[in-house]
C-alpha cells in the first residue's frame, strides 16, 4: 500500500516535465503581446477601496495605464485604511481617492515621508444625515435640523430603544454623529448597520415601502442616481468647529477628496505617475461610470473603456506629457 | 479536555435499550436552583436598571486597546528596515508571492510572461485535474472533477476558480506538513497536548477579521497574507483528527506491538500511523473544507480567487454575482471533499462512513461539512474487483498521452487557452437570480418586517435589557451561578475565568449584548433542528430532498445573502440572527436526524406493538433517546452561531461583531478589534464549557 502511495506524486511530476517538454516546443497562435507607447512603465498596483465611486476612478485610471501607456496593473483590494500601509510597505502604489484621514496624512505623510499627495481628484466629497425623497417630499421641514425631534417618534425602530433612529454605518469611518445628537440635543439613537451594502438597502426599501429613514451618508455616491437623497442641514459648518470631536455641533465639512501616491512610486519614473497626477474629472463623470457598474451590471474595465470612448478630449489631456 | 469525545455515537454503537436508564434525581433540585436564581437576577434588574453597566462609548480607547495599537505600529515601522520582519517576514513574503504562488498562477491562471493567457489554458487544466482524480481516486471522482472544472468557465470565473483551488491546495499542503507532526507529538505526548489544546481553541474561535490587521501589517495584503490566515484557520481540525485517530489506536494492539520490542519510532510509523490512516485522511478532508471556508475573508486581503468577487459583488448590491461566485465555492468544496474521500476509500477499502468522526465535537469547525453531498458520487454498487496494479500504471499511462496533447494544444491556441465566452451562462444565471430575488423581497418584505420587529419587541429587547442593563455585578454572579447548577465546578471555573477575561477586555456591555443575540439565535436554531431533524430522521425521502439544502447552505458564503436578509429584516440585530441561523441550523438539524435514526429499531417496533400514535412516538420515544445527540446539537448549533457574530456585524448587530470589522478597517480602532475578537473567544469557550458539562451531566 505505502509503496503505491509513494509513486503516484512520481506519475505526476513525470506528466508535468513531459507537459513542460511539449509547450516548449511552441507553435501555435499565441504571441507575446506589447503595447503602450516608448516609455515603459511596469507594474501599477492600484489600490481598490470597496465603495463603487472608487472602482470608476480605479477603472478609469487603470484602463488608461493598461491600454495607452502598457502598464502591468493590478488591483489591490483592501479596505481604505489598510491601503495606506500597504503603500508604506510597498504593496500599493496609489490609491486614488482619499477621504481625509487627518491622523494618517501625519502619520504617513509627515513623519515617515512614505505616501506623497497626488492632487484633487475634481470630486467634492460630502458627508451627512440624509433622508429618502418620499419623507422630502412628504413633510419639507425635514431638511432643518431643529425640526429632528418634532419626527423622533416616526424614526423609532426595533433597536433604537424608543428614540428616533439615527442609521450609521460604514465602519470605515470615524463619524462625530454620537456626539451631534449629544450636542444638539436630539431625541436619537445613533444604531450601526455594518456596511455602506446595509445603508442601500435601507434606503431602497424606505423608499420603496413608504417608511422612515434618517441616515449617514456621502456623496458622491452612484446610488444618487437611483435615487434622489436628501441631506438634512445641520448647524453650518465653519472651520475650527470640529476641533473638540466631543463638543462638534456642526456639520461635516466639506471634502476635497485627493488621490495620493507612494514616494517609492513617485520617484520611480513611470508615465503613469504622470497620469495619476493629472487625472480630474468631476462628479458627474464618477457617478456615469460607477451607475455602469453598479445599475447596468457592467464589468469594471468595460464601463471605464465605455466612459474612456465618450470622453477623449478629457483623457489626452490626462495623457499629456506621459 | 480533547473536543472530540463528543462523537453522537460513543465508541460501541450499542442500541439505546442497553445504555443504563437515566434516572434524574437532581433534576428538581437544579430547577429550584435556577428559579432561585432568576428571582434574584430579576430583583436585582428591577432595582438597579442602567446602572453599572459598563457600557462605553464607541470611539473610546483604554490602555489595553492602545496597547494593540502600538504593538501594529511597531511592526509596522519595524517593516520597513528590521532584519526580521523586514528581511525575513517581508522579503520571505515576496517571495512566495512572486516565486511560489505567483509561478503557479502563471501556469494554471494568470497572464503569464507578456503572454495575454496562462501557460496551459483551459483546456489542459481540465484535463490535468481530471487526470489527477483519475489517478488518486478512481473514474466517478473524474468524472465529478471534469464537470466542476468545466464550471468554473461556464459561470464565467475561471481564473478566479483556479486561483482558489490553487491557494486551498496550498494552504492543506502546508497544513500537513505543520499538522501532523503536531498532531503526533500531541498524541504521544500529555503535555503536548495540554499545551496546544486551548491554542487550537482560539484559532478556531477568535473570528479571524479580529487578527486579521496585524497579520498583514507583518505580510503585507496578497497572496501570501491570504496563504496564512488560511492555514491559521485550517490546521486545527487537522490536527486534532489526527491526535484522536493516534490516540484510539486499541491500547492492545500497542501492548502487543511493545511486547515484541519495536522501538517507540517504530511503533508509530509500523502501527498506528497505518491503523490511523483513515481518520487522519478525515483531518485533511476537514482541513481542506476549513482551507476553503476562508475563501471570501481572503478576498478582503487582497487573496487572490473567488473571494474577491464575492466582496466586490456586495459592494455593489449584486446578489445574482454574488451567488454565481458564491455557488463555485460550493462547487470546489464538493469536488475536494468527494475526491479526498474517495481516494481515502478507495485505499482503504473497508466500509463504512468515514463521516462518524469528522465533524461533530470538533469544535467550531466552522464550514465543516461532516457529510457533503453523497449524490455527488457515491458508489452504489458492490465493490468490483480491482485490476492489478500493473493493469492500472498501464491505463494511467495511457490516459496521460490525451492530457499532454490537451496542455499542448491549450498552451499554443488561443481558444483553446481562454475559455470561450460564448459558453459562459454566468451572467445570465446571475440577472436570472437577481430578479428572482427582488420579486420574492418586494412581495414578502413587509411581512417579514413586521416577524422582526415581533420577535425583537418581544424576546430580544426584553433579554437584551435584563443580560446588558443590569448591573455587571449582578449579571457577572448570576452567570457563574447557573453555570455551577447545570455544569459543576469545571464549567464555574471557565466561567470565572472568561468573565474576568471579559470584563479586562472592558467589554463587558457589548458582550452582553452578543450574548443576547447569540442566545435568540441558538433557540431559533433549535427549533429549526427539532422540526427539520425530526422530520428528516424518519422520512428517507425527505432527508433525501433536504439534505443537499443543508450541505449548500453549509458550504455557501453567508455573505451573499446578507443583502437579501437586509431587504427582508432591515438593517437591525434581528438579521444577524437569521444569517447566523441559516448558518448554523445544518450541523444542528443533521445532528438531531442521527439521533433519531440512531434509535434502535426494536425499540420503535415494541413502541409500535404498544399502539403508540406518531406523536407519542416521536415525543415519548425517539426524542428522549436521541437526548445526547439533541445536547450535542445544541453545542455545535451555539459555536456555529457564535462564528457568525463578525459577519453579523456587517448587517446590524452592532457590540462585537461590529467593533470587530471597524477594527479591521479603522486604523486606530485596531486594538478594540483584537479585544472585540478577544471577548468572542471567551463567549465561545464559556458557552461551549458550560454546555458540554450539562450535556455530559444528563447523560450519567
Amino acid at each position: 500500500m505505502a509503496r503505491r502511495q509513494l509513486r503516484l506524486p512520481g506519475w505526476i511530476s513525470f506528466a508535468a516535465a513531459l507537459a513542460l517538454g511539449l509547450s516548449a516546443c511552441g507553435g501555435g497562435n499565441i504571441s507575446k503581446t506589447t503595447t503602450g507607447s516608448g516609455k515603459t512603465c511596469g507594474d501599477l498596483n492600484i489600490a481598490m477601496n470597496a465603495w463603487t465611486g472608487y472602482y470608476a476612478d480605479a477603472y478609469v485610471v487603470g484602463e488608461l495605464a493598461k491600454t495607452k501607456l502598457g502598464c502591468n496593473v493590478k488591483y489591490v483590494k483592501l479596505a481604505e485604511e489598510p491601503s495606506w500601509s500597504a503603500m508604506a510597505n510597498g504593496t500599493v502604489d496609489t490609491i486614488l481617492e482619499n477621504w481625509g484621514h487627518d491622523d494618517l496624512v501625519k502619520k504617513y505623510i509627515t513623519q515617515q515621508h512614505v505616501v506623497e499627495d497626488a492632487g484633487m481628484t475634481g470630486n467634492q466629497g460630502i458627508i451627512g444625515w440624509y433622508v429618502p425623497p418620499w419623507i422630502a417630499k412628504a413633510h419639507p421641514d425635514i431638511t432643518n435640523w431643529k425640526n429632528l425631534n418634532k419626527y423622533a417618534s416616526d424614526f423609532k425602530t426595533s433597536e433604537s430603544g424608543g428614540k428616533g433612529q439615527l442609521l450609521d454605518g460604514d465602519p470605515s469611518y470615524v463619524t462625530n454623529d454620537q456626539a451631534l445628537v449629544t450636542n444638539l440635543h436630539l431625541n436619537y439613537k445613533v444604531v450601526v448597520g455594518g456596511s455602506e451594502a446595509a445603508l442601500i438597502q435601507s434606503f431602497r426599501s424606505a423608499e420603496k415601502n413608504h417608511t422612515w429613514l434618517l441616515a449617514y451618508f456621502y456623496e458622491p455616491q452612484w446610488f444618487f442616481s437611483e435615487e434622489k437623497l436628501v441631506k438634512v442641514n445641520l448647524p453650518k459648518y465653519t472651520p475650527g468647529c470640529d476641533s473638540d470631536p466631543a463638543k462638534v455641533a456642526c456639520d461635516y465639512p466639506p471634502y476635497h477628496l485627493n488621490k495620493l501616491i507612494s514616494t517609492k512610486f513617485a520617484n520611480s519614473g513611470s508615465p503613469a505617475v504622470t497620469l495619476i497626477k493629472n487625472f480630474q474629472w468631476t462628479n458627474d463623470d464618477q457617478n456615469t461610470v460607477a451607475e455602469y457598474i453598479a445599475k447596468d451590471g457592467m464589468a469594471g474595465p468595460a464601463a471605464a473603456d465605455k466612459w474612456i470612448a465618450a470622453n477623449q478630449d478629457l483623457v489626452n489631456q490626462w495623457l499629456q506629457g506621459t | 479536555m480533547t473536543t472530540l469525545e463528543a462523537t453522537p455515537a460513543p465508541p460501541a454503537p450499542t442500541s439505546k435499550e442497553e445504555q443504563p436508564r437515566v434516572v434524574d434525581t437532581g433534576n428538581r433540585r437544579t430547577g429550584l436552583y435556577l428559579l432561585v436564581i432568576a428571582v434574584v437576577w430579576g430583583v436585582g434588574y428591577a432595582f438597579f436598571k442602567n446602572h453599572d453597566t459598563l457600557a462605553r462609548p464607541f470611539v473610546q480607547l483604554n490602555g489595553l486597546d492602545k496597547w494593540f495599537n502600538h504593538i501594529r505600529d511597531n511592526i509596522q515601522a519595524a517593516g520597513l528596515h528590521n532584519w526580521f520582519f523586514h528581511g525575513i517576514i517581508g522579503n520571505g513574503s515576496t517571495f512566495i508571492n512572486n516565486h511560489v504562488i505567483g509561478e503557479l498562477q502563471g501556469w494554471l491562471s494568470t497572464p503569464s510572461g507578456g503572454r495575454p493567457v496562462p501557460e496551459v489554458g483551459w483546456l489542459g487544466v481540465v484535463a490535468i485535474f481530471t487526470w489527477i482524480a483519475y489517478a488518486v481516486a478512481g473514474l466517478r471522482s473524474a468524472g465529478l472533477v471534469l464537470v466542476g472544472t468545466l464550471l468554473f468557465g461556464i459561470l464565467g470565473y475561471w481564473q478566479d476558480s483556479v486561483d482558489t483551488v490553487i491557494i486551498t491546495i496550498l494552504a492543506v499542503v502546508v497544513s500537513i506538513v505543520i499538522g501532523i507532526p503536531m498532531g503526533i507529538a500531541m498524541a504521544r505526548r500529555p503535555w503536548v497536548s495540554a499545551a496546544l489544546t486551548p491554542v487550537l481553541d482560539v484559532m478556531q474561535t477568535m473570528p479571524s477579521l479580529a487578527y486579521i490587521p496585524i497579520v498583514v501589517t507583518i505580510f503585507g495584503p496578497g497572496a501570501t497574507c491570504a496563504l496564512v490566515l488560511t492555514v491559521i484557520y485550517s490546521i486545527p481540525p487537522l490536527v486534532r483528527i489526527t491526535e484522536h485517530g493516534l490516540k484510539s489506536v486499541s491500547a492492545t494492539t500497542v501492548e502487543a506491538a511493545g511486547s515484541m520490542g519495536v522501538t517507540r519510532s517504530q511503533l508509530l510509523r509500523k502501527v498506528q500511523l497505518p491503523m490511523a490512516r483513515r481518520t487522519i485522511i478525515v483531518g485533511v478532508n476537514q482541513c481542506t473544507l476549513a482551507a476553503l471556508s476562508m475563501a471570501v475573508i481572503a478576498g478582503l486581503i487582497n487573496g487572490p480567487g473567488l473571494g474577491g468577487d464575492v466582496i466586490y459583488a456586495l459592494a455593489n448590491l449584486n446578489v445574482g454575482d454574488g451567488a454565481v461566485a458564491g455557488l463555485l465555492i460550493v462547487v470546489i468544496a464538493i469536488v475536494l471533499d468527494r475526491t479526498t474521500t474517495a481516494a481515502s476509500e478507495r485505499r482503504e477499502r473497508s466500509q463504512g462512513s468515514l463521516g462518524s468522526v469528522s465533524s461533530p465535537g470538533v469544535m467550531l469547525v466552522s464550514v465543516v461539512l461532516e457529510r457533503l453531498p453523497r449524490w455527488a458520487s457515491q458508489d452504489v454498487r458492490a465493490p468490483r474487483r480491482r485490476p492489478s496494479p500493473l493493469m492500472r500504471r498501464i491505463v494511467l499511462l495511457v490516459t496521460l498521452v490525451p492530457v499532454l496533447v490537451c496542455v499542448y494544444l491549450s498552451h499554443s491556441y488561443l481558444d483553446l487557452a481562454q475559455f470561450p465566452s460564448a459558453w459562459n451562462v454566468g451572467g445570465h444565471l446571475s440577472n436570472g437570480i437577481n430578479s428572482l430575488t427582488n420579486t420574492i423581497v418586494n412581495h414578502v418584505d413587509t411581512f417579514t418586517a413586521g416577524v422582526k420587529n415581533a420577535i425583537s419587541y418581544g424576546f430580544l429587547n426584553p433579554l437584551q435589557s435584563l443580560l446588558a442593563s443590569t448591573p455587571w455585578w449582578l449579571t457577572a454572579p448570576v452567570l457563574l451561578a447557573i453555570s455551577w447548577v447545570v455544569g459543576g465546578l469545571k464549567p464555574f471555573l471557565t466561567t470565572l475565568v472568561c468573565e474576568g477575561v471579559i470584563l479586562g477586555v472592558g467589554l463587558w456591555n457589548d458582550s452582553m449584548t452578543t450574548l443576547t443575540m447569540t442566545i435568540v439565535a441558538t433557540v431559533l436554531v433549535m427549533i429549526i433542528a427539532l422540526i427539520v431533524g425530526v422530520w428528516i430522521g424518519r422520512s428517507r425521502t425527505a432527508d433525501l430532498v433536504i439534505r443537499p439544502i443543508l450541505d449548500a447552505l453549509q458550504t455557501f458564503p453567508s455573505f451573499v445573502y446578507l443583502i437579501p436578509a437586509l431587504a427582508l429584516f432591515s438593517s437591525s440585530r434581528f438579521t444577524a440572527i437569521v444569517a447566523a441561523t441559516l448558518y448554523a441550523a445544518p450541523i444542528a438539524v443533521k445532528l438531531v436526524a442521527d439521533g433519531i435514526r440512531g434509535v434502535s429499531a426494536t425499540t420503535i417496533e415494541a413502541a409500535r406493538s404498544q399502539g403508540l400514535t406518531s406523536w407519542q412516538m416521536i415525543l415519548k420515544v425517539q426524542l428522549p433517546m436521541a437526548r445526547s445527540s439533541i445536547a450535542l446539537a445544541a453545542n455545535q448549533g451555539l459555536l456555529y452561531v457564535l462564528s457568525m457574530v463578525v459577519i453579523g456585524g456587517m448587517v446590524g448587530a452592532q457590540s462585537l461583531g461590529y467593533l470587530a470589522i471597524s477594527g479591521f478597517s479603522q486604523d486606530n480602532l485596531l486594538g478594540k478589534g483584537i479585544n472585540a475578537g478577544i471577548a468572542v473567544t471567551a463567549l465561545g469557550i464559556m458557552l461551549d464549557r458550560t454546555a458540554r458539562a450539562a450535556a455530559n451531566r444528563g447523560r450519567t
